[in-house]
């Protein structure tokens, strides 16, 4: 039994990834869970509009972190200004009372803004848009669209390609006629169709069963969807270069999940997070996806209001697909330099 | 049988510090089987793998034909254990452009050539070994290469099969193709046309098995008590036993084998410290 003991630790000593998932997860899991798991909402994003702009922003408690007025605004600036994710609470004192837009879209600042307001009594006037009815599924399923397609991109691909490798069959493709191009495409486009039929599928069903309203672009979501896709295919495409088994591949592709799902604002949200934890969600390609499909779904928002978490997504797409696509032609090793006999090169 | 002799000359391939093949050339005439054999660690995957193109020596030349005119067949067989043995052919028919009355002529005659005619709906990764090297053999041979580099295609394959390979394998040299081929099996290397013996990436011995028999350095000895056990093995129920100085008086003085002279190689160099 000693020898057997002896033994598992020794294999466990150089399995860094088992080492990695005893060892770092759980102060990972530690740290995110202290600081980052976390429903109470101590700041809220504000703007105060209208001729009373200046008063009413003084006399709003602590809570509402006013970033700006705007005496000469409307009513529909200030819904706008919900809209485009400016501030998660709008006032618009050219109203009597005062009316607060409150951005349903970010449920729990949502929530904690309406039961502050609420305290107000007939003072202000709250009407929340996008989700009037603070339903959870309204918010989480168009984040579970990321979620599926995070899962996808990174363990399911990932795990298609370490099979290549494992079987013995990557060494075949590489010395077989085809560029490095065709067996790229060729083995991450099945990946990218699947996720994109149960990107389609999933948000069809959010709609039909949850009656999610989807008030934006289907064209602006899809475009999301496709850079979001390339981003998380890329993630699976390098976890494949640095994972010779299908398990070592599954154990890299959970410690790099396990972040996106509790970190990207998905579950916890990102106002509530410590500001450290935050800015490891503001480096989580999920967190931007969500903020995608929240706002086309939800709030119907368009390019021009979307033009950060596009602009986020698509660099991170082209870092991190590029980096796949060379990694991966490096283990495809072709045969540069190679010295041919003239009637090779003919035929060649 | 004419053409270039394809091959390596003079290479030297590196993995990071370690030199895994040191100056080594291996020539493979068109028509011809050559063995490549050593223990392991000897560089014999290596020397294949350069000669494919999946690898890049750090000095020599390769001469090899263009990708579409190499056969290669990987230690692992290289089959697609997921996809039936005819979803593999279709593949690799694709890959090399393969197609039409040429491939269904072409998969029919190798497939009944292996035995792996009735099996065509069967999924790879569910065939026994011997039947997953053969196919992969048959994929490597589809599309007629010039240049066929098999990778030990009979380890771990029962006798039979082996025998069935080996009969593919010189039919694809009566054919007109190079072949060059590692193998573990002394007897099979003894049926090729010329063989290099490997060892810690340099070559130990090369060229006709006659002549490699020849080149085997000092005695073998049929002994029923070695008296040096590093330098005795066992051929069935006897010992042998090598010794770098023929007049010694250790048993019955033997004429060497393949397996023999291989044997002796390595003791001699172990024995000049190399």
């Amino acid at each position: 039994m000693r020898a057997m003991i002896l033994k598992e630790f020794r294999e466990l000593r150089r399995d860094r990834r088992t080492l990695a998932m005893l060892v770092v997860l759980p102060v990972v899991l530690l740290v995110i869970f202290g600081y980052a798991a976390n429903f109470t909402i101590d700041t809220i994003t504000t703007r105060v509009v209208g001729p009373q702009s200046d008063t009413v922003a003084a006399a709003l408690p602590e809570l509402f972190d006013v970033t700006g007025t705007d005496p000469d605004a409307t009513t529909q600036d200030a819904q706008d200004l919900v809209q485009d994710d400016v501030a998660d609470v709008v006032i618009d004192t050219s109203t009597t009372p005062p009316t607060a837009f409150v951005d349903g879209s970010s449920l729990f600042v949502a929530q904690t803004a309406d039961a502050a307001l609420g305290r107000a009594g007939d003072q202000v006037s709250v009407e929340i848009l996008y989700n009037p009815d603070l339903e959870t599924s309204w918010v989480m399923v168009p984040a579970l669209v990321g979620l599926i397609l995070t899962f996808i991109g990174t363990i399911i691909t990932s795990i298609g390609l370490v099979r290549e490798r494992q079987a013995g069959t990557l060494e075949q493709l590489a010395v077989m006629p085809l560029r490095p191009s065709d067996v790229i495409i060729g083995k991450i486009a099945p990946y990218f169709i699947l996720a994109s039929v149960d990107m389609l599928l999933v948000t069809l069903l959010g709609v039909w069963i949850f009656g999610i309203p989807f008030n934006g672009s289907p064209w602006l979501f899809a475009l999301g969807g496709a850079i979001f896709l390339f981003v998380v295919l890329g993630i699976g495409v390098l976890i494949s270069t640095v994972s010779q088994t299908q398990g070592q591949a599954i154990q890299t592709a959970i410690l790099i999940l396990m972040p996106q799902i509790l970190l990207s604002g998905f579950i916890f949200p990102l106002q509530a997070m410590a500001p450290a934890i935050r800015w490891i969600g503001y480096c989580l390609p999920l967190t931007y996806f969500v903020k995608i499909s929240q706002g086309v779904m939800l709030r119907g928002s368009d390019l021009a209001a979307l033009w950060l978490p596009f602009t986020v997504l698509t660099g991170m797409a082209l870092v991190v697909f590029t980096a796949a696509v060379l990694r991966f032609r490096r283990d495809l090793a072709p045969a540069a330099g190679r010295e041919m006999p003239a009637e090779a090169e003919v035929r060649a | 049988m004419t053409g270039p002799a394809w091959g390596l000359r003079g290479v030297t391939v590196r993995y990071g510090r370690a030199t895994a093949l040191d100056d080594v050339t291996l020539l493979t005439p068109p028509g011809a089987v050559v063995a490549l054999v050593g223990g392991d660690g000897a560089g014999k995957t290596t020397a294949l793998r350069t000669l494919a193109g999946a690898l890049r020596p750090a000095s020599g030349t390769v001469a090899a034909p263009a990708l579409p005119e190499i056969g290669f067949m990987p230690t692992t067989s290289g089959v697609w254990r997921e996809l039936t043995v005819d979803e593999n052919v279709s593949f690799v028919a694709a890959a090399y452009g393969v197609r039409g009355a040429e491939l269904r002529d072409r998969r029919d005659a190798l497939l009944a050539q292996a035995g792996l005619d009735g099996v065509g709906d069967r999924l790879a990764g569910h065939l026994s070994g011997g039947m997953r090297q053969k196919l992969a053999f048959c994929l490597a041979m589809l599309h007629r290469p010039r240049l066929l580099v098999l990778d030990e295609p009979s380890t771990g394959v029962d006798p039979v099969s082996r025998v069935d390979l080996w009969r593919m394998i010189s039919q694809a040299a009566a054919q007109g193709a190079a072949v060059a081929m590692a193998t573990t099996y002394l007897d099979e290397a003894e049926r090729a046309s010329s063989v290099l013996v490997l060892d810690a990436g340099r070559v130990l011995l090369s060229g006709a098995p006659a002549d490699v028999v020849a080149q085997a350095p000092g005695a073998v000895f049929r002994t029923d008590r070695p008296t040096v056990r590093e330098r005795a093995w066992r051929r069935g129920r006897e010992y042998r036993e090598w010794s770098p100085d023929a007049a010694s008086d250790l048993g019955t003085r033997l004429t060497v084998d393949l397996e023999d002279a291989v044997i002796s190689a390595s003791l001699a160099k172990e024995a000049a410290g190399g």
